[in-house]
């Protein structure tokens, strides 16, 4: 049986080659998806998340639309979506504060996930790209993220590695 | 059982760095491993940019147009508040009090259903935009309907403090008129606002005119071809500012189509399909009929008046006018006006050579005698296209208003898209190198589109689908029709002419007579530009 084991570090010990490529990669991957939404977002001098929150459904929707009201809790959406998503991408990819990344990232998606969530009987305007019930895209991605914070890998590859040593000559 | 297969132990040299802190050449490869991919993802995402943008810029500078939104008319230009003017309003039914609180004066009930409204639903920002409405320095010093309950209504609205001015103004309750033409004589008055049923337009826009009180009507203009000329005459006599009622050259995508069109980026425009659909009694005129009308509340004999038949009192005719010849002209004047009018703002076709209307009561048999679904084909020989308009009130399927080119099409209502042809000659090039890709718009403008609507009834969807109901400046969602009586009282103080004035009246006007004319007689009609006159 393979233990999972941390050193005094904190930093896990035990992954084979094979395990730490698949995590990195998984890793680099959900950043460079976080960071090309950012991106698209910010370019986009007509993108707001108004759409989407008012098409909300379920228990958190009247929150949701409450955003709707106020311009200004819209724009502060709107600029955390876009620099969350950025930041977010920025450092799972480099490997930076990836367990924090990694927490953050995850509750974004359970927020994008809760509220238009693909339940059966609730239907959206926004087309879905493919066929979903209950369980989409967000969510999957939600778990892989939850995957990379059981597993993190920055302190092995990425700036984690070189930040938690010149934190630690304790 | 798993096996454990090259395990990744930190070996005791690794651990002893660690310790100390010391960063050796291995942590830096490890440490740094993944940002190469940086490098990777900006220079895609530098490819894809430059290729956008290439095909964007050649998209653009082949049709000419700016991506940035149109500028605004002049005369929407905000102008100092000069001296006041007194407006008198004629009915006071639901239109009425629309354009009435489009110049400021709300009637209370809807003030306070509206602040009720937003406590509810905060997105309701139904009061809020009324309360930022620009204050036109206007009051209403007059109102004249001929049923007492819609006539105190208008008094409630004129005195309402709840207003964009505020209570600043100081406003005093209008006085009762029980006589359009008193109205119109008064000496306290400089302006009257006319949403009568039609069958009055004519009558009352030439006594205002004789008058010289400015007048702002609601479409159709006129209810006959020959009122149309009496109008036109008595107005062009005068120098009374006249504004009818079709608030759509306002829009934004209106102007946007303008300067699409002006740049010949649809090719040889051959047809123009623009409809209404509809699909609830509301929209099919059968308005609720109020519980306190009576004979005693409403004097019949005046509302009758220009109708050419004489009937005894009748409440729904009363009420739902537009159902009959004798007050109205139906789809034609009430929406095919419209229609024609967003077509004509954008192409400025003026007056068919000839109409073809056909349709019929199918659907609301309830007496009234204008069709409920109803087509027409306007041809312009002159221009090489057709306009066909077709309604029906039974359906709410959704039709865009289409100017339909060799090169690209044209779809405007709220937003506007443009979608080039598969077999476009001018396009055909880029089309070929994948510049132009036919499947996705060629163009398309949304005005406003990072603001939530909350439009609710259905014939207030219609509208806003339709480009009938609000538009953005600045971003901001404004009432049009409160944008078209503003560029009215502006005119009135700066002698300007209004965008809807009398020339586009007359060519709305013959028009629609053409269709209804068309459809009463069973033939084609045609314009004879010469004698002025449809035959």
């Amino acid at each position: 049986m393979l233990k999972r084991k941390e050193n005094k570090n904190g930093r896990l010990s035990k992954f084979t080659n094979i395990q730490l490529s698949a995590l990195v990669i998984l890793r680099v991957l959900i950043g460079w998806h976080f960071l090309y939404e950012g991106i698209t977002k910010l370019v986009n001098p007509y993108w707001s998340a108004a759409g989407y929150l008012s098409e909300s459904k379920w228990v958190l929707s009247g929150l949701f639309r409450s955003i709707l009201t106020s311009p200004a809790a819209l724009k502060i959406v709107d600029f955390l979506n876009i620099w969350g998503l950025i930041a977010i991408g920025i450092a799972l990819i480099a490997g930076c504060m990836t367990r924090t990344a990694s927490i953050s990232a995850i509750v974004l998606l359970f927020l994008y996930y809760i509220c238009n969530p693909p339940f059966i009987g609730y239907k959206y305007t926004n087309p879905a790209e493919g066929a979903y019930l209950i369980v989409n895209k967000n969510l999957i991605e939600m778990f892989a993220l939850f995957v990379l914070t059981a597993f993190p890998t920055g302190k092995i590859i990425g700036l984690d590695r070189l930040i938690s040593r010149k934190k630690k000559p304790e | 059982m798993i096996k454990e297969i090259d395990i990744k132990t930190p070996d005791k040299k690794t651990e002893e760095t660690e310790k100390k802190g010391i960063i050796r050449r291995r942590d830096v490869l490890k440490g740094l491993a993944t940002i190469p991919v940086f490098g990777a993802f900006f220079y895609s995402l530098y490819k894809k940019k430059v290729l956008d943008d290439l095909k964007r810029k050649e998209i653009l500078d082949e049709l000419g147009i700016s991506g940035k939104r149109p500028a605004v008319p002049p005369y929407n230009a905000t102008k100092k508040p000069g001296e006041l003017i007194r407006l008198g309003i004629i009915g006071f039914g639901g239109r009425g009090e629309y354009l009435a609180k489009a110049a400021g004066f709300a009637h209370p009930d809807w003030t306070e259903r509206k602040l009720r409204d937003a406590k509810k639903n905060r997105m309701d920002k139904a009061l809020e935009n009324f309360l930022n409405q620009e204050d036109l320095n206007v009051v209403l010093g007059g109102v004249c309907d001929v049923f007492d309950v819609r006539a105190e209504r208008g008094l409630a609205a004129s005195k309402n403090d709840t207003s964009p001015g505020g209570k600043s103004r100081g406003l005093k309750e209008a006085k009762r008129y029980l006589h359009y033409q008193d109205l119109i004589q008064s000496k306290d008055i400089d302006a009257v606002i006319i949403a009568t049923p039609d069958h009055w337009h004519a009558q009352m826009t030439v006594d205002a005119a004789n008058a010289g009180k400015h007048v702002y009507c609601e479409k159709c203009i006129t209810r006959t071809e020959e009122e149309v000329y009496k109008v036109v005459d008595a107005v062009k006599k005068s120098d009374i500012v006249f504004q009818l009622g079709h608030q759509n050259p306002q829009q934004e995508t209106f102007i946007k189509a303008k300067e699409i069109i002006n740049k010949n980026i649809l090719g040889a425009i051959t047809l123009v399909e623009t409809t209404t659909n509809r699909n609830s009694p509301n929209g099919a005129w059968v308005y609720k009929i109020h519980e306190k009308a009576s004979e005693q509340t409403i004097d019949w004999e005046q509302f009758q008046g220009a109708a050419p038949h004489k009937v005894p009192f009748s409440l729904e005719r009363f009420f739902r006018w537009r159902c009959w010849y004798d007050y109205g002209t139906g789809l034609s004047g009430d929406l095919l006006s419209h229609e024609y009018d967003a077509v004509n703002q954008i192409l400025d076709l003026g007056i068919p050579k000839s109409a073809t209307a056909s349709g019929g009561i199918y659907f609301y048999k309830d007496g009234r005698d204008v069709p409920d679904v109803f087509q027409v084909v306007f041809e312009y020989p002159s221009r090489n296209l057709t306009l066909v308009y077709s309604a029906t009130l039974s359906s709410g399927r959704v039709r865009g208003r289409i100017f339909m080119g060799h090169d690209a099409s044209m779809e405007v209502g709220s937003t506007l898209t443009v979608n080039a042809d598969n077999e476009s000659t001018r396009y055909k090039e880029k089309i070929k190198n994948k510049i132009i890709d036919t499947s996705l718009p060629l163009f398309s403008f949304h005005p406003g589109s990072k603001e939530i609507d909350t439009i609710t009834s259905a014939t207030e969807r219609y509208f806003a689908t339709k480009g009938l109901m609000y538009t953005y400046r600045g971003g901001k969602q404004i009432d049009l029709t409160h944008l078209h009586v503003k560029e009215w009282i502006d005119c009135i103080r700066n002698g300007k002419k209004p965008s809807c004035g009398i020339d586009r009246g007359f060519q709305e006007g013959i028009t629609c007579h053409m269709a209804t004319k068309s459809f009463l007689e069973g033939r084609k009609v045609e314009w004879d530009p010469v004698k002025r006159k449809i035959i």
